[in-house]
């Protein structure tokens, strides 16, 4: 530990650190105001201000009754889309991801370090080059519109991710265990099972995290290749704000933003610090 | 190890049969690999291919040349969004890293409440896109958010209204993706600040090194392989901004925030212009390259001079 | 038949030869340390034997069965690792039982097993431990007790002793010692500590560069190296290596020192009849040394007291280490913790030439009658 470096002018610091944690606060503490306030009452101020009354009925029409493209039904069937999507495939993304980062990096085969160099490619592809191509796919297997397609779709790219982090996890797991282990006449899924995956809830919670708020947030392929009905609830914002436009509803409209965001914001206060050891892992690829 | 997978199978029995008994196995490595590998390839190199014909609402074969990509780089659609491009990365990166590394640095005095405030300026890494640009839309909007806000009080006459100015509205997308994102940076830094070996700054104190010399010559040098981490992270991020566009802005007004993913999506989904979202596809991904490639070199030689040290 | 027998392995890692041509035989109940400094190859050489890696070519027996194509599982070996390599997810009951559940063994059988081994290390306390809360040491016997449960036809040891600290390291080598002496059974150690290959093996290998300087038991390693590299690696302080140059006298050979006045003639043991008049190199062990008052044991008339200058001594406790000047050469000389030369002055020692090593200077080999 250090000692502080700035003796003197420790106020200063305060001052200006707390003054951008207010600025970084501010849209956040707007949502949260306005979903509680009347579209009257936004409209007569702004968007910025306390509730004089609390409309606590914003978050019963945002869930389940405004209507986006002639479906009153809320944000909810978006949100279970989402869900729908998210879960399977960062289950699925993460348990693929983990044996193959276990094989990469635990044993040797030939063109290993190839292939994973191409698979890690993937974190630099953009988007754009895989849209055409995965609208051709899912169309000749019949995916098109389906919540099924986007879980194709993130899961086999989400490999690259969770490839990359359990495989950097795993070469950190010392040889002489796997030596040991192949001596004592464990084979290939019985190390796995007995021995690496004991010792990967760290590196998993980094990466079901990660895949979570990366699929939860995702837009483009939503957006591609879902509509009405079957979009998640990404789509669905932008859906809404268009809908919205011509009679503004921002307290509704903040509602929705709130709980849309709510199992993402979840998952970064519950789990902190293993979302920001994934950022940084992610960064170090 | 040096062991290999096919070299375990020699053993003594029949290869088949070896062969057999390890299917599951072969299984498990291979198929997600393969996946993952095969579908990035050919999907690169799909694009690429699309990108070279004159394929417009489906795919067909035939080659022109490059005339997608001079047809494509012709439209004003595409000069302003890759001028825009070059405008919003620049302000973006630059104010992000800035912005991340103030706040590393005053986070590293050892203030109180380090947790919470880290916590505050990382939160917005945790929204989509989609909601901050919402959010930001209604903030930066002239008749709803601060101006408005201002308006009311009683100065009547300020103006922030960047959202509908063609000239300032790329700024709002600087803004919001500031917001989004310097929480990031500040964490790689503040993690880069904290591993600063402890004898180097007992060392400067001893040399009296004041707190200002004590950065400037001491702490942030060892930053910059940090640094250049974060600004090909956040130019990655730049370079493919999509969604953030489309809620904040939808590109407009006019063409003002329009940016290349824009145009790509554009092309291939609401003109139907296959080909030519294709070739502007691979000139983002040439774009992207731009960046990656001299990145990547400079990590190998870095990477062989630790090697060699 | 031999217990392990290494018939002309190689080993290559692309243009690297790591091995080059090894062969070596040990009988059952051998205690073969495989010494040399890192990168000589002697673990290379153990992960082959254990089935860890494979040669490039040449072949390994076990128990005078070929097991080139056999699985490590399936070599009849155990193996403790430097690391220990405890699985750190598993207690110590399960570490020393995994093999057994690979094998499905039934549970009664492997806790039978147990129970014996960990009397034997005297871990009973430890089984429901998890690695992480063991000391050096217990990792260190929970390791053994993994590799002593197999009860295989051969032990593998890959430095076991060196993350210990050196007190720990003195105590468990006297133990792998005493549990080799109380199970005979036969063991491959690997180490590039001579100290654990003088004290603990019945044959010691060095290796150098992928190649086996010497095999042999280890009285003949330490006072007939080879060659100059094993006279150099084997003991501390090194034995000393000094040019000298070979005369015939009417008693034998002699190996002189220096020039002129201040040359030094030692007596040769040994006939060397085509090397008189030729530059070799002369090895004595610091040991041989010594002050004048010590006694010889039954040859002292193969002892010959000279004098020489002392540039400065290292009293180590249990005995002095000098530095001298022998001839002009510098050389090292073990007297009496209770006796400390002035430096700078000449003092008297006592050279036992019976212990006079030859080498030719320009292969390094040892020079035989």
């Amino acid at each position: 530990m250090r000692d502080r470096i700035f003796a003197p002018s420790r106020m200063l610091i305060y001052l200006v650190v707390w003054l951008i944690a207010t600025a970084w606060l501010v849209p956040f503490v707007v949502v949260v105001l306005n979903s509680l306030r009347t579209a009257e009452e936004i409209a007569q101020t702004s968007m910025i201000g306390w509730p004089k009354q609390w409309a606590w009925s914003n978050y019963v029409t945002a869930w389940a009754e405004f209507c986006v493209a002639q479906t009153c039904a809320g944000i909810r069937p978006y949100m279970l889309n989402s869900a729908i999507v998210t879960i399977p495939a960062t289950i699925i993304s993460t348990m693929l991801g983990a044996v193959a980062g276990y094989a990469v990096s635990l044993w040797r085969f030939r063109g290993d370090q190839w292939i994973y160099g191409i698979v890690t490619l993937g974190i630099f592809l953009p988007q754009q080059m895989r849209l055409l191509p995965w609208t051709i796919v899912l169309r000749d297997v019949g995916l098109i519109n389906t919540l099924t397609g986007l879980v194709v779709i993130h899961t086999i790219q989400g490999l690259s991710f969770t490839t990359l982090f359990c495989r950097n996890y795993y070469v950190a797991i010392p040889p002489e265990l796997m030596r040991a282990a192949r001596i004592d006449g464990a084979g290939f899924f019985r190390i796995f099972w007995r021995i690496v995956l004991p010792l990967s809830p760290p590196i998993l919670i980094v990466t079901v995290i990660w895949q979570f708020t990366h699929i939860w947030n995702e837009f483009l392929y939503g957006v591609t290749f879902t509509t009405g009905q079957q979009q998640p609830v990404t789509a669905a914002l932008i859906a809404l704000s268009a809908a919205i436009a011509d009679i503004p509803q921002h307290g509704v409209q903040s509602a929705a933003v709130m709980i849309a965001a709510l199992p993402t914001l979840l998952i970064y206060v519950l789990g902190g610090r293993y979302f920001v050891r994934g950022l940084t892992a992610g960064a170090v690829k | 190890m040096t062991h290999t997978v096919a070299a375990e199978t020699r053993t003594g029995r029949p290869v088949t049969f070896g062969i057999l008994r390890r299917l599951p196995e072969h299984l498990a490595i291979w198929v997600p690999l393969l996946l993952s590998a095969g579908h990035l390839v050919s999907f690169a190199l799909w694009t690429v291919w699309i990108s070279f014909t004159p394929s417009t609402l489906v795919p067909v074969s035939g080659w022109v040349g490059l005339r997608n990509y001079t047809a494509v780089m012709a439209t004003r659609n595409w000069q302003i969004a890759f001028d825009n491009l070059l405008l919003f990365g620049c302000g973006f990166v630059l104010l992000s890293l800035l912005t991340g590394l103030l706040l590393a640095v005053l986070l590293d005095q050892r203030i109180r409440g380090e947790n919470v405030l880290r916590s505050i300026f990382l939160y917005p890494i945790a929204l989509s896109f989609v909601v901050t640009g919402t959010v930001w839309s209604w903030l930066l909007n002239p008749g709803l958010g601060i101006q408005k806000l201002v308006n009311d009080i009683g100065w009547t006459s300020f103006r922030f209204d960047w959202l509908i100015d063609r000239d300032m509205a790329i700024w709002t997308i600087v803004i919001a993706a500031v917001w989004q994102s310097s929480g990031f940076a500040m964490a790689l830094f503040l993690a880069g600040l904290r591993s600063v070996d402890a004898d180097l700054i007992k060392a400067a104190q001893i040399d009296g090194a004041g707190p200002i010399r004590m950065y400037r010559r001491v702490i942030l040098p060892t930053l910059w392989p940090i640094t250049v981490t974060v600004v090909v992270i956040q130019l990655q991020f730049a370079i493919t901004t999509f969604d953030l566009v489309r809620a904040l802005t939808g590109g407009g007004p006019g063409l003002a925030t329009q940016l290349p993913a824009l145009v790509v999506y554009d092309l291939m989904f609401q003109r139907g212009l296959l080909a030519r979202g294709a070739a502007a596809a691979v000139l983002m991904l040439l774009i992207l390259l731009a960046v990656l490639l001299p990145y990547a070199g400079w990590r190998y030689l870095q990477r062989r001079q630790a090697a060699h040290a | 038949m031999s217990a392990l027998s290494i018939r002309d392995v190689h080993k290559r890692f692309g243009p690297s030869e790591v091995l080059k041509g090894v062969s070596l035989e040990m009988g059952s109940g051998d205690f073969t340390v495989l010494v040399g400094p890192s990168g000589c190859g002697k673990s290379t050489l153990l992960n082959i034997i254990a089935g860890l890696e494979r040669q490039s070519s040449g072949s390994v027996e076990i128990g005078g069965r070929t097991v080139d194509d056999i699985a490590p599982k399936d070599r009849d070996i155990a193996m403790v690792f430097q690391s220990y390599a405890l699985y750190p997810s598993m207690t110590v009951r399960q570490n020393i039982t995994f093999g057994m559940e690979c094998r499905n063994v039934p549970r009664a059988q492997r806790e039978a097993a147990v129970s014996e081994v960990v009397r034997l290390l005297q871990i009973e306390a430890l089984l429901d431990r998890k690695p992480a809360q063991l000391s050096g040491g217990q990792r260190q016997r929970v390791a053994m007790g993994r590799a002593l449960v197999r009860n295989p036809l051969l032990f593998l040891f890959d430095e076991p002793l060196s993350n210990l600290d050196a007190q720990l390291r003195a105590e468990m080598r006297m133990e792998i010692k005493q549990l080799h002496q109380r199970l005979g059974s036969t063991i491959v150690y690997v180490t590039h500590d001579q100290i654990e290959a003088m004290t603990l093996a019945t044959r010691i290998a060095v290796m150098r560069e992928g190649v086996v300087q010497q095999f042999a038991d280890p009285e003949t390693v330490y006072n007939r190296p080879a060659n100059l590299f094993v006279a150099r690696f084997m003991g501390a302080p090194p034995m000393n290596t000094l040019p000298a140059r070979l005369e015939a006298s009417p008693s034998g050979s002699v190996a002189v020192i220096g020039h002129g006045e201040g040359e030094i003639r030692l007596p040769v043991p040994v006939e060397v009849k085509g090397w008189i008049g030729r530059e070799v190199v002369l090895g004595i062990r610091p040991e041989c040394i010594t002050e004048p008052t010590r006694h010889f044991g039954h040859a002292p008339d193969a002892v010959l007291t000279i004098a020489a200058s002392v540039e400065m001594t290292e009293p180590t406790g249990a005995e002095t280490i000098v530095v001298l000047r022998l001839g002009s050469e510098r050389a090292l000389g073990r007297v009496s913790a209770d006796l400390r030369p002035r430096v700078n002055e000449m003092a008297r020692f006592a050279i036992d030439t019976r212990k006079i090593n030859l080498f030719d200077p320009a292969t390094g080999d040892r020079i035989v009658s």
